[in-house]
């Protein structure tokens, strides 16, 4: 594998060349990646909204908004300053802090995630040890704090909506954790660089798709229930709970969850395609298009366009995935709670062990095909 | 300095994701009307006057499911260094993960037996 541009190491150096100390450099590099990170999730969420919107039109045979901006993309800027600019009701029947706090524990478990989310082979913020166990430790906070909106609403809607969601999230946790475990097991490793290079060498044939078929579907569908989509959009079903655990909910409040949710969706495409459709990867690899143009891999212009390549090519898969999410809205009617439950408790979880099983069996068999 | 060398960053970054929210909730403090009257603070309930609280005993039926998901919580937190180092343990470990995972998988018939999956 070649290591790719190293933005970290540059700006580190260029600073130690203008006479700081390296820990120094390191301090003044630390926080950059950080708020890069965080400020492009709040655009990529507030795209999904806009996508949302637009393709549900489609799909509808409307045209969806237009007028605010070119193809209304300045729509989810208005939702923003007009929910900041919104009276923020406090029922009088409510327990604050949990109110206050609820939206806060959806919120940032959500942000934090992206620490480990990979756009090239030196884009991530670090590359922890821990990697995609920590996306799994921290998606258990979010059911926390919708248990919290749920009941400290005190309101009927939102505390049925409040359990609704937590039971659900904790129904496809499991398989969402087992179908990664499988993928972790091919790749030896839990770091999301790792599992992303482990895919790499063939193009689109090396993806994890192709070798973990059943865990593909497995992780698709409980990360649609995990981001409470449309199949599985009980907990606010508003035709029966108004808006579910949100009712209460205005303002300021409304959009830390609203936020929650888009960045949540865009999280779990992103791990989707770096899990399963290699990452920031190409269908065809850069290295055999470098080898069919004869230039050299190492050449400084030539890793600045590959990095850029990687990032396009994440965003695209994930914006992929996106889109069939919202397709999927329009398409399937939503389930019962029983089924729901029944899905995942019946029917997701044997699989997914079976599936577990079933790639440690082949590892063992085929140690070259599965990663060794 | 850190005993854990990378998670300097998740701190970091911890601090950076919960400025947003705060940013967020400032910003309005200064943008939003601050206007409070009684009947605006009531409990929504389909514009009817609400009827009791909603703090209340009633049967919660997630109960059961929570206590098997600790369970599967637990043996999928067990199972994750397993499979990290499963291309050095060999078909021990594989034999030995089958036995743990066996005796989950009667926990479960069980539990599937006894009712507690059925939600009504």
């Amino acid at each position: 594998m070649d290591s790719g541009i190293d933005l970290q190491q540059s700006f580190i150096s260029l600073l130690e060349g203008l006479g700081l100390s390296h820990s120094l450099a390191k301090v003044v590099w630390l926080p950059l990646p950080m708020v890069l990170i965080v400020g492009a999730v709040t655009v990529l969420a507030l795209v999904s909204t806009w996508l949302e919107r637009k393709v549900s039109a489609a799909a509808q045979q409307r045209i969806g908004p237009e007028f605010m901006g070119p193809q209304g993309l300045l729509v989810p800027a208005a939702d923003v300053l007009k929910l900041l600019t919104k009276e923020d009701v406090f029922p009088a029947k409510t327990d604050p802090w949990l109110f206050a706090l609820a939206p806060l524990l959806v919120f940032i478990p959500v942000f934090l995630s992206f620490l480990i989310v990979p756009f090239g082979q030196n884009l991530v913020i670090t590359d922890l040890g821990i990697g995609i166990f920590l996306w799994i430790s921290l998606s258990s906070i979010a059911p926390i704090g919708l248990l919290m909106a749920g009941y400290a609403s005190n309101n009927k809607y939102s505390l049925l909506g409040g359990l609704r969601a937590a039971a659900q999230s904790i129904s496809y946790e499991i398989p969402l954790a087992l179908s990664v475990l499988a993928v972790v097991m091919m790749s030896n490793s839990l770091s999301t660089i790792d599992i992303v290079n482990q895919q790499s060498g063939y193009g689109i044939l090396s993806w994890n798709m192709w070798r973990q078929p059943v865990g593909f579907l497995i992780f698709w569908i409980a990360a649609l229930a995990e981001c409470e989509r449309m199949p599985f959009d009980l907990p606010e079903a508003e035709e029966e709970l108004v808006a579910g655990y949100q009712t209460e909910y205005g303002a300021v409040k409304f959009m830390l969850f609203y936020a929650g949710s888009y960045a949540n969706l865009v999280l779990s495409a992103l791990l989707f395609a770096v899990l399963y459709m290699g990452g920031w990867e190409s269908p065809i690899p850069v290295s055999w298009l470098a080898s069919l143009l004869g230039v050299s891999e190492n050449a400084g212009w030539f890793q600045a366009i590959a990095a850029s390549l990687g990032i396009v090519m994440t965003l695209f898969k994930a914006y992929l995935l996106l889109f069939l999410a919202i397709l999927l809205r329009w398409t399937v009617p939503r389930v019962r709670i029983d089924q729901l439950l029944d899905l995942g408790w019946k029917f997701l979880l044997p699989i997914s062990l079976v599936n577990l099983l079933a790639t440690a069996g082949l590892k063992l068999a085929f140690p070259l095909a599965f990663g060794g | 300095m850190f005993v854990l060398s990378g998670y300097e960053y998740f701190l970091g970054f911890l601090l950076v994701c919960s400025a947003v929210p705060a940013i967020a909730i400032i910003s309005s403090q200064l943008l939003r009307p601050k206007r409070q009257g009684v009947e605006r603070r009531t409990t929504y309930e389909s514009g009817m006057e609400p009827i009791g609280g909603a703090w209340i005993q009633f049967n919660i039926r997630y109960y059961m499911f929570s206590l098997v998901f600790v369970i599967f919580d637990v043996e999928t937190v067990f199972l994750y260094p397993w499979a990290v180092a499963f291309n050095q343990l060999g078909l021990l470990a594989f034999a030995e993960a089958l036995v743990f995972i066996a005796i989950l998988v009667i926990g479960l018939v069980y539990a599937w037996r006894k009712g507690a999956l059925e939600w009504s």
